[in-house]
């Protein structure tokens, strides 16, 4: 059975299990430091790619600001151009669409364009209950659906995985899902992504019908853009009779005319190129070309609770770049998986808690503090996300959601002693005292520079003096030393200090 | 000009080196430094950990202290950055206006000690001397909040007798992160061992940065790897002249 | 109420907080030359499609025909979409081919509705001479002609000067995946090879 992300442990507990795995920091330091500097070569390129992400984030936080509007545009657009067009509020109404448009057809195999909509909601799960198989044919997805594993990241759901780890899974399970992989099979790259071709041309050739996402869908025309590289999407949306795409109601731009912003920023964002090899439109139904029955789910699914944050909402601008998980350095070190969602890194910090809501689920309320703030994502983001603030916004809806709590968190009680000792300089200044006077006692051993460190502290100090040492206090305070000589040392200031309190 | 050093919760209580040394440092260059002694901490540590509500009196307590001074000099990025970026917040918390005012009228007095040097007095060699193999880290809020691009750097360059080598993969963070590194200690640690394997590789006597926060934690691990490096403040090498030599002191 | 009833009022619910105003956009990027200074328009789109391992020949007008059949290379079966205007000797016509027929072909010739330097992309809108989406993605071999005067300069003129009505195919390069390592490899379910043939104007 293919895992699920329900029910993982919080962040720190996941982080600590995929610390501990020496292949997966190696495969994830080298593909993120890979993808680092191709992003940076091409992004160099471009001499306005500053104004380039303020300009996109305008268009779409005014779509944002006019968000049903723009749904009604697209809802008619598309259906003046032949095709059915379903809302859903959630993941199993958006499940439910699918299956029926399935089921009506009496199709039991679908093949899958990669889509983080419908990852999001579980739709192969919710499928293969209802008997239909559904078949992943981004080669990562494929690797993943085959391992029975997990996605990892949003742009390479494999990442995790190198070569010679992809070869075994295709050795041991791609005959069980139709043709087999290759006796001899090696695990150079070109070798692994020819079998996956062949494995999956029977699929594509035979298919009838297929499932997508769209990265953006436009609202003026009902246009829908799936952005690719392997061919596997325009497989899709091309040679079967019947294509359902599940599109999150945060997909919409205004104008096909928009679209000059955002295929300029996502490639180069994403794979670190000026352009994918395969971009595909389509409007509506073409006679004659491509699948005759088009139908789109338009999802919810916890976008518009997200709308409803005045602030946060500007995380639905995200186009799924992952540029923000390549360049984030919690990332890098514990994966994906450790963040419980199909969307990790630095926009699942954000966007989880803003689907799902805080103060319910530890494994969410978790996310938010599993950042450093550095700053590396907001800077990269190309649509300007501030997600370092965001992730400072949600971390406080976390503890305002556990203010009422009957037993406050030993951090929460340690927080509001901190803030009475610091909001009074007096308080502050007996606080330091008492601490030189313990750093006076001859405890831990010597640091480089002379000071003392400890080695040791009981729990929940262990947390700090468990691989690094704590300098002890100073034996007087920078407070006290000014206090005792401060104002009155140093050569070069003769004049005036004797008006300066 | 009057001019107010903060010394930073963290400077004034464990790392007093760095602020003595700002105060050091700026009177040498002709500034006649005061150090308000109703201040206390900015409330970062609130902020970042999602306490809102308990880093109000604390920012009170900081437009107080600071109040009336032409600059205020920080020995740290990121409280210079929770100075100037999130105290509105805290503000808009307690719904009070005269404290979103005060916020937003210290905001541009502050300034992190490379930014004062550089912007404000002009210079970039401030007659240290420091005769030592040199890194440098550059912190995150430093770099990412405030944009101090490589001020910091060329005020180390100008240092006399200075070898300064550059780290590797420097301006990835170090993982100390504030409460993240209790809150996460594993992936902190994590962090914090790469970026200590980086300072060895430079082979340098001492790494330097603006942040006695981050310098605890990479100088906690280097500590405990008995790797012979020390941890000194930005602050610290440029108040170190020929005649003074420890900087330190 | 209807999920799309729900939907619409659940949206409307979280934008009450303002007075929804619209936010300017400033569309002064779309003056900017996306190229570097002084680069000729084709011989920058040859450079790019070329960097995505795509293989590029630039003949002139009389030398098509030539030059097309020189790098079919000899393909058994190669077809070849209505309205061409290019004589491809024996090549067949798309008449209702199933995807199972067009994959036993060799490769196919198509013009292209323009093509961008930028980014080193061929657009293809699968009108007259470009063919059905079906027939420049399950052949191995995909011959795209592109006239010089198709070139524009970057994605904005592009994005401008396409139908949304139309369907298109944006393609850069073979197809290509990076999902082992992030290592890029050329090669998984489109077209393996992509030959892009720049026709000089004449004179």
């Amino acid at each position: 059975m293919p895992r699920t992300f329900v029910g993982m442990p919080p962040f720190p507990v996941a982080a600590r299990e995929a610390l501990a795995d020496p292949q997966l920091r190696r495969n994830l330091a080298h593909a993120t430091s890979t993808i680092r500097e191709k992003r940076a070569r091409v992004v160099a390129e471009v001499e306005d790619w500053e104004d380039l992400r303020v300009q996109a984030a305008a268009v779409k936080d005014d779509t944002l600001a006019h968000l049903d509007t723009h749904l009604l545009a697209l809802e008619a657009a598309l259906t003046a151009r032949g095709a059915t067009v379903h809302w859903a509020r959630d993941a199993s109404e958006a499940c439910r669409v699918v299956g029926d448009v399935a089921a009506g057809h009496g199709i039991d195999e679908v093949v899958k364009v990669k889509s983080m909509a419908t990852a999001e909601i579980g739709l192969n799960e919710a499928l293969a209950e209802r008997g239909i198989a559904a078949v992943e044919t981004d080669l990562a997805e494929l690797i993943v659906q085959l391992g029975e594993d997990l996605p990892s990241h949003i742009l390479v759901p494999a990442i995790h995985r190198n070569r010679a780890e992809i070869r075994d899974i295709f050795r041991r399970r791609m005959s069980a899902a139709g043709r087999a992989a290759p006796d001899d099979l090696t695990d150079q790259p070109a070798e692994l992504a020819n079998a996956a071709r062949l494995h999956l041309r029977e699929k594509f050739l035979s298919a009838r019908m297929a499932v997508s996402g769209a990265n953006f869908a436009v609202a003026e025309t009902g246009t829908l853009v799936v952005v690719e590289s392997e061919g596997n999407g325009r497989m899709c949306l091309t040679l079967p009779e019947v294509l359902v795409s599940v599109v999150g109601i945060e997909k919409v731009v205004p104008t096909f005319a928009d679209l000059d912003l955002f295929l300029r920023l996502l490639p180069r964002s994403s794979t670190g190129e000026r352009m994918n090899p395969y971009t595909s439109t389509w409007t509506g139904v073409t006679p004659g070309d491509g699948p005759q029955e088009v139908h789109v789910v338009l999802l919810d699914g916890g976008r518009t609770r997200a709308l409803a944050d005045s602030y946060a909402r500007q995380a639905l601008r995200c186009i799924r770049c992952s540029a923000c998980l390549n360049v984030c350095p919690v990332y890098e070190r514990v994966g994906g998986h450790a963040y419980a969602s199909v969307y990790p890194g630095p926009i699942g910090a954000i966007l989880n808690p803003l689907l799902h809501g805080v103060g319910s689920d530890p494994t969410t309320d978790s996310l938010p503090y599993a950042s450093t703030l550095c700053g590396a994502c907001g800077d990269v983001c190309p649509v300007a996300i501030d997600i370092p603030g965001i992730l400072v916004h949600e971390r406080t809806k976390v503890v305002d959601a556990h203010r009422a709590d009957a037993r406050p968190k030993a951090e929460a009680l340690a927080m509001r002693a901190a803030a009475w000792g610091l909001a009074d300089a007096r308080r502050t200044g007996l606080a330091e005292r008492a601490a030189a006077l313990a750093g006076r006692l001859p405890l831990g051993r010597g640091m480089p520079g002379g000071r003392r460190g400890l080695t040791w502290l009981p729990f929940p100090g262990s947390r700090w003096t468990g691989a690094r040492d704590l300098p002890t206090p100073p034996a007087e305070s920078f407070r006290a030393w000014w206090a005792r000589t401060g104002r009155d040392e140093g050569p070069g200031v003769a004049g005036g200090r004797e008006d300066r309190r | 000009m009057r001019v107010a050093v903060m010394a930073t919760c963290l400077g004034d209580a464990m790392f007093p080196d760095a602020p003595r040394a700002t105060v050091r440092l700026l009177r040498r260059l002709g500034v006649d430094v005061e150090v308000p002694q109703a201040q206390t901490c900015c409330g970062q540590p609130m902020v970042n950990t999602g306490y809102l509500d308990e880093a109000v009196p604390l920012v009170r307590t900081t437009v107080q202290a600071f109040a009336g001074y032409d600059a205020v000099v920080v020995p740290s990025g990121s409280c210079a950055g929770s100075v100037r970026h999130q105290g509105r917040l805290v503000a808009e918390r307690a719904g009070d206006d005269r404290l979103a005012d005060a916020v937003a009228d210290l905001a541009p007095r502050t300034y992190e000690l490379s930014e004062f040097l550089v912007d404000v007095l002009g210079v970039t060699d401030v007659g240290a001397s420091f005769p030592h193999r040199v890194t440098y880290h550059p912190t995150c809020h430093s770099l990412r909040m405030l944009r101090v691009g490589d001020r910091p750097w060329r005020l180390l360059s100008a240092v006399r007798g200075i070898d300064l080598v550059e780290l590797p993969r420097a301006e990835e963070c170090c993982g100390f992160g504030g409460t993240f590194a209790v809150k996460n200690a594993d992936v902190s640690v994590a962090m914090g061992s790469d970026k200590a394997r980086h300072v060895r590789e430079t082979g340098a006597e001492v790494l330097v940065a603006g942040d006695a926060s981050c310098l605890m934690h990479v100088g906690g691990l280097l500590s405990r790897q008995r790797a012979g490096v020390r941890t000194l403040h930005l602050a610290e090498v440029l108040a170190a002249t020929a005649d003074d030599p420890a900087g330190v002191a | 109420m209807s999920a799309r009833d729900d939907v619409l009022a659940a949206v409307r619910a979280a934008l009450r907080d303002g007075d929804r105003p619209a936010v300017l956009v400033d569309r002064a990027y779309r003056d900017r030359d996306p190229l570097p200074a002084g680069a000729d328009v084709v011989d920058l789109f040859a450079e790019r499609v070329a960097d995505y391992r795509a293989t590029v020949t630039r003949c002139a007008a009389g030398d098509l025909a030539a030059t097309v059949a020189a790098v079919l290379d000899g393909a058994a079966r190669v077809l070849v979409p209505d309205g061409l205007d290019l004589d491809v000797p024996g090549a067949v016509p798309d008449e209702h081919l199933s995807a199972a027929d067009l994959d036993a072909l060799d490769a196919v010739v198509t013009r292209a509705a323009l093509g961008v330097a930028e980014t080193g992309t061929v657009v293809l809108t699968h009108g007259p001479g470009q063919g059905r989406r079906a027939v420049t993605l399950v052949p191995d071999l995909h011959v795209c002609v592109v006239e010089a005067g198709q070139v524009v300069r970057g994605v904005v003129d592009a994005v401008a000067a396409l139908d949304p009505a139309r369907p298109q195919t944006w393609v850069s390069g073979p197809s290509a995946t990076s999902d082992i390592e992030l290592d890029r490899v050329e090669g998984v379910h489109g077209p393996r090879r992509l030959h892009v043939v720049i026709v000089d104007p004449a004179g």
